[in-house]
């Protein structure tokens, strides 16, 4: 599907599926404890796409500037299962972007308790990894990584302690201390319409997109502008509004 | 002496596996997807049966598009050289246009062939000649070619295309007629779908996909004529 389609179709206010603008892919399911050996994991079948993230737990030194603070790492691989266009190797700029807006929405929103990660000031601390696996792309891999991962954590549990050691294999019934719930919500520009969540001939063709992490308080904690087309003012309005309405919707799978 | 005459071993839409044996004898002939070894006809695919007095092919039941001269296939232009076009089908190997076969039109020597077709535009063309399988050349000259633009391209299962197109051609204009869109069918299965109102192209999609689901059933045409008639309203 070439730009100018998608942009006759904008123009005619329909979308490539048939969707509205406002209006999210059906279904959008979680399933949690996919993989038994990670802490926590989660798997999030969105439309056609589908995410799976896992959930690791490891224990070493904090950094210096924050000795009380767990530590959280966010990788994300795309491999070329999920996509033919995704290639193997060093992650690309893609994949790049998707761990650090997912990490981005986990850490701003201070979703992780990092205080109570602490096993003892400035020597040991927990380090909570969150790994993204996008399992087959359809677009929208932002929301669907994001969702999985609030839900892999969400799930987390801690693994025992051996002294300073972890048992591995071994799970205690202790939750990761959690304080928000952000879910992240993408909305796409492309011929100055906006529309949410949109599916990969969309994504390949967009103006712009932003992605905006919200909680369930409604607050915004984290936003990323992609794509090379600037916008107007009141389009950015536009398009964080939308999202923070859709936000509620994504979240209701949450529960 | 008494020649012994041949045997015909399987039924009509008999579901056979490769290496079966559809008839044995030499008054038989291998088809498409069959064929003979010694005095049997043995058949090469996974599919079903059809013996056509004594004729049998076997109609495989999936599986990919091997290029055949003239054929109209769909593809998408994606290198253009001093030689012409080169277009992927959906084969290992790219599909030449040469450019004497390039277009109507005249080319005139050193013209910017992008002008034509450029890189990511679809066209409908047509095979001419197949060497081997690396070396497949196509047409832009001969009626039912064009420049496809504008509209949006399903890949269907290259066995199903038969059915889609349906007997001379009725299933397609069935679909043409309840939705009023442009469609181009290439045996290699990628059928491109352009004009038309944004909704009765879903129809056509819609359709197209339930033709292929269904393609191995009886009174497929009435079916979809329905189900066109159902949704259109």
């Amino acid at each position: 599907m070439s730009k100018s389609y998608v942009e006759t179709l904008a123009d005619k206010d329909a979308r490539t599926d048939g969707r509205k603008f406002d209006e999210l892919r059906k279904p959008i399911k979680i399933e949690l404890g996919v993989s038994n050996k990670a802490e926590g994991s989660a798997k999030v079948t969105w439309g056609e796409t589908e995410v799976f993230v896992g959930v690791k737990m490891a224990i070493g030194e904090p950094y210096p500037d924050s000795p009380e603070d767990g530590v959280l790492i966010t990788g994300a691989e795309l491999s070329p299962m999920a996509d033919p266009e995704f290639l193997s190797g060093p992650p690309g700029p893609e994949a790049i972007e998707l761990a650090r807006v997912v990490d981005r929405g986990i850490r701003e929103s201070k979703m992780l308790d990092t205080k109570k990660l602490c096993v003892r000031k400035g020597e040991l601390v927990w380090i909570v990894f969150v790994d993204i696996y996008p399992l087959n792309n359809d677009g929208n891999l932002i929301d669907a990584a994001s969702l999985a991962a609030t839900a892999a954590l969400k799930s987390a549990v801690f693994p025992k302690l051996n002294g300073d050691k972890i048992v591995y294999g071994d799970f205690t019934k202790t939750k990761i201390p959690l304080n928000l719930m952000p879910v992240t919500c993408t909305v796409v520009n492309i011929g100055g319409k906006s529309m949410v969540d949109p599916i990969l001939e969309e994504e390949k063709n967009f103006d712009a997109r932003i992605s905006v992490s919200v909680s369930e308080k409604g607050d915004i904690h984290a936003m990323q502008k992609g794509g090379n087309v600037g916008l107007e003012i009141d389009q950015v309005d536009e398009m964080i509004g939308l999202a923070v309405k859709k936000s509620a919707e994504i979240r209701k799978v949450l529960k | 002496m008494e020649e012994k005459m041949g045997k015909i071993l399987i039924e009509e839409r008999q579901l056979v596996v490769p290496g079966e044996e559809l008839a044995e004898g030499m008054d038989n002939l291998p088809g498409e997807g069959a064929f003979r070894e010694d005095d049997k006809i043995l058949s090469l695919k996974v599919g079903l049966a059809h013996i056509d007095n004594r004729l049998l092919k076997v109609v495989p039941l999936g599986g990919k598009y091997l290029p055949k001269d003239g054929d109209t296939i769909v593809g998408k232009v994606v290198d253009i050289g001093m030689y012409g076009w080169r277009v992927d089908f959906g084969w290992p190997f790219f599909a030449t246009i040469p450019l004497r076969d390039g277009s109507r039109e005249f080319i005139p020597n050193g013209a910017d062939l992008r002008q034509y077709y450029t890189f990511g535009d679809y066209v409908a063309c047509k095979i001419t000649k197949v060497v081997g399988s690396k070396i497949i050349d196509a047409s832009m000259k001969v009626p039912g070619t064009r420049k496809l633009s504008n509209g949006r391209l399903i890949k269907v299962q290259p066995t199903r295309v038969p059915r889609i197109i349906g007997k001379q051609g009725s299933m397609i204009s069935l679909i043409k007629e309840h939705t009023d869109c442009f469609i181009v069918v290439g045996q290699n299965g990628y059928v491109w779908i352009s004009g038309g109102e944004p909704d009765k192209q879903l129809l056509a999609v819609k359709a197209i996909r339930q033709v292929e689901k269904e393609a191995h059933g009886e009174g497929l045409t009435d079916k979809i004529s329905e189900f066109l008639k159902k949704e259109s309203k």
